[in-house]
C-alpha cells in the first residue's frame, strides 16, 4: 500500500551537516519533495518534507531517521488551530493549496485535516481571526 | 386566518409559540405547505455571523475628579482612537479605526491585527482598557490629561451602535486582474482563482422577510449575544433593486441599523476581525425572530438556499472602478458546494460569514423564545420597502472651486 505523508523532521546542531535525508531515496526507495527548509541561527535544521513511497518501506525509512538523532513529527503538530478562535468562516478553505482545510457539509464546520498540510502558513496570514498557528 | 404579533406574544409568555428556525421552517413548509405552516407556526428565527464595518460602540465613563472635557479634545482606546465630537465624557469607538503607530497598508499587505473591532471584544470580554485622553481645558472642566483604566463594569452606558448591518444578501467576489488582491471579501487570487460570499443565505434574517414586512424601529433581535433592537433601516439601505420571482432581491438591498446594550453582550458574538490589506472589523453575530403572520410569511420564511442568488462581481477592476454589471448570478446552493463557475472556469468558493455560527444563533433565539424569555418587539415605524423609492446613491463629486 502506499504512503503519502507531510512530515516535520528537526536536526540538531551535532547531525545538521550529515547527508541523512538523501538515503530516503537511495536506500528506502522513498521520494520526497521538499515543501520548506531552514537552519535557525543556533544551527538546528528544520525540513518539512511530503514523503511518498511503500508502507513497509515508508517505516523502515522513519526508523533510519529516528536512528540518526532526526525529531520527526506529523506537520499537524507544528500547524494548529485555536478551536477557541476559530469561527468557522471558511475564508482559508478556497485558499489552502493542499486540501487540508474543508467544510463538512453537515455541520458546516472547517475541518483542519493536519496530514494533508504542507505547512505553507497561508492560512496562518489570512484568518481573519488568528485562529491558526504555525509553530515553526 | 392571519394572526397578529401580540397574539403570537400572549403565546410566547404562556410557552405554547411554535419556534421553528428557518433551517427547520424549509423542511415544514416542505411537508405540509405554506398554510398549515402559516397556522401552526408562530415565530421563525434567523442567524448571521459575519464582518460588519459599520459597527461601533459609544461609552459615558463617567466624570473624573477634577473634571475633563475630552469632548473637542481626542482620546484613544488601548492607542485606537476613538471619536470625542461629543459631550464631556461621551464618545464612539468605530469598529474599523486602527491606531497612529499601526503601519497599515504601508507595508503591503498591512496586517491590521489590532482595530476598534479588537478594543471592542475585549471590552465585551471584560478586560481592562487604557483610555487616554487630552483636552483643552475650560473653567468647569480644567484638567487637560487623563489616563486610567476603564473597565465595562465601571462605565455609565456601554452601547452598541452600528448604523448599517446585516446586509440582505451580498456580492460574490473574485479577482479577474492578473495580480492577487487582498479586499474586505478577502484574499482574491489572480484569473478568478478563487471566489468569496458573505451571507448566511437560508438562515440570514432579512433574506427570510425579503420585503421587511415584520420588520421596523422597535423590533427585537438577539445582538452580540444579548438582546437589542432595529432603530432604522441602514445606511445604503437600498430595497428597490431588482427581485427574483420570490421577492428576493438579486444583489446587496436592505440593511439595519442596531443597537443594544453591551453590558449584556458577549465577546462570543462580537469578535474583533483582521482582513489582511484591507483593515480591522467587527465580526457581529445577529438573530432576528420573524412572526409568521399569515401564509406568505410562512412562505417567505421558507426560502431555500438554492432560490437565493448573488451576482458575480470583478473585484479586480470593476468594483474599484465603480463599473456596473456582474459575471452573472450564482445561488447560495452551488456557492456551499465549494465550487462555481466564472467565464466557463471552476472555481473554488468560501465563505466570509460562519453559517455554523449563523445556525447557533438561530437555535439560542428559538430556545430563548420557548422559555418565555423573548418577546417579539412590535415596530412603531416599518423599514422603507420597495415603493420607497430610497435608493444607493453614487457621489457626485463637484469641485470646490
Amino acid at each position: 500500500m502506499k504512503v503519502s505523508k507531510n512530515i516535520v523532521l528537526k536536526f540538531s546542531k551535532d547531525i545538521v551537516d550529515r547527508p541523512i535525508v538523501c538515503r530516503l531515496a537511495s536506500q528506502y526507495n522513498l521520494e520526497f519533495n521538499i515543501v520548506k527548509a531552514y537552519i535557525t541561527p543556533r544551527e538546528e535544521g528544520l525540513l518539512i518534507l511530503r514523503l511518498e513511497g511503500e508502507s513497509a518501506d515508508f517505516e523502515k525509512g522513519l526508523e533510519y531517521l529516528e536512528k540518526s538523532g532526526v525529531l520527526i513529527q506529523p506537520v499537524s503538530k507544528d500547524v494548529v488551530r485555536n478551536e477557541e478562535l476559530c469561527t468557522h468562516c471558511g475564508v482559508c478553505v478556497a485558499l489552502c493549496p493542499a486540501g487540508a482545510l474543508a467544510v463538512d457539509e453537515k455541520t458546516r464546520k472547517i475541518n483542519f485535516f493536519g496530514d494533508k498540510c504542507n505547512a505553507c502558513g497561508f492560512c496562518v496570514t489570512v484568518c481573519p481571526m488568528k485562529a491558526m498557528e504555525a509553530k515553526f | 386566518m392571519a394572526k397578529t404579533i401580540r397574539e403570537i406574544n400572549e403565546k410566547i409568555k404562556k410557552g405554547k409559540a411554535v419556534v421553528l428556525t428557518a433551517e427547520e421552517m424549509i423542511d415544514y413548509v416542505g411537508k405540509k405547505g405554506g398554510k398549515e405552516a402559516s397556522e401552526r407556526v408562530d415565530v421563525v428565527t434567523t442567524g448571521t455571523f459575519g464582518p460588519m464595518c459599520s459597527s461601533g460602540m459609544y461609552l459615558n465613563i463617567g466624570h473624573s475628579k477634577p473634571k475633563i472635557k475630552i469632548g473637542g479634545g481626542s482620546c484613544t482606546l488601548n492607542d485606537v482612537p476613538a471619536y470625542c465630537g461629543f459631550a464631556a465624557v461621551d464618545i464612539y469607538l468605530g469598529c474599523t479605526q486602527v491606531s497612529a503607530d499601526d503601519p497599515k497598508n504601508s507595508i503591503h499587505p498591512g496586517k491590521f491585527a489590532y482595530g476598534g473591532g479588537h478594543v471592542i471584544e475585549d471590552f465585551v470580554a471584560g478586560k481592562d482598557i487604557r483610555l487616554k485622553a487630552i483636552s483643552y481645558g475650560t473653567d468647569c472642566y480644567p484638567r487637560k490629561r487623563l489616563e486610567t483604566l476603564i473597565n465595562i463594569k465601571d462605565v455609565n452606558e456601554a452601547v452598541l451602535f452600528n448604523p448599517r448591518n446585516a446586509y440582505q444578501n451580498y456580492n460574490v467576489a473574485v479577482n479577474l486582474s492578473d495580480k492577487t488582491i487582498y479586499t474586505y471579501m478577502g484574499v482574491l487570487k489572480p484569473g478568478a482563482a478563487n471566489a468569496s460570499y458573505c451571507s448566511a443565505g437560508q438562515l440570514s434574517p432579512l433574506l427570510n422577510d425579503p420585503y421587511y414586512r415584520t420588520m421596523g424601529i422597535g423590533t427585537r433581535i438577539f445582538l452580540g449575544g444579548g438582546v437589542g433592537y432595529i432603530v432604522w433601516h441602514g445606511t445604503q439601505h437600498s430595497p428597490g433593486v431588482e427581485r427574483g420571482e420570490n421577492g428576493v432581491p438579486l444583489s446587496p438591498a436592505g440593511s439595519v441599523a442596531v443597537m443594544g446594550d453591551i453590558k449584556q453582550m458577549s465577546a462570543k458574538w462580537l469578535r474583533g476581525t483582521s482582513m489582511l490589506g484591507y483593515g480591522a472589523t467587527l465580526t457581529v453575530g445577529i438573530g432576528m425572530p420573524i412572526p409568521i403572520l399569515d401564509e406568505e410569511m410562512a412562505n417567505f420564511t421558507a426560502v431555500k438556499d438554492e432560490d437565493i442568488f448573488a451576482p458575480i462581481v470583478d473585484y479586480g477592476d470593476a468594483y474599484p472602478n465603480a463599473k456596473p454589471g456582474n459575471l452573472g448570478f450564482v445561488s447560495y446552493g452551488r456557492l456551499k458546494s465549494g465550487e462555481i463557475e466564472v467565464n466557463g472556469k471552476k472555481t473554488p468558493t468560501a465563505s466570509l460569514s460562519s453559517y455554523s455560527k449563523a445556525r447557533e444563533i438561530a437555535g439560542i433565539l428559538k430556545e430563548w423564545i420557548e422559555k418565555g424569555e423573548f418577546l417579539l418587539g412590535e415596530a412603531t415605524s416599518p423599514i422603507p420597502g420597495p415603493d420607497s423609492g430610497i435608493k444607493f446613491r453614487p457621489l457626485t463629486e463637484r469641485p470646490l472651486e
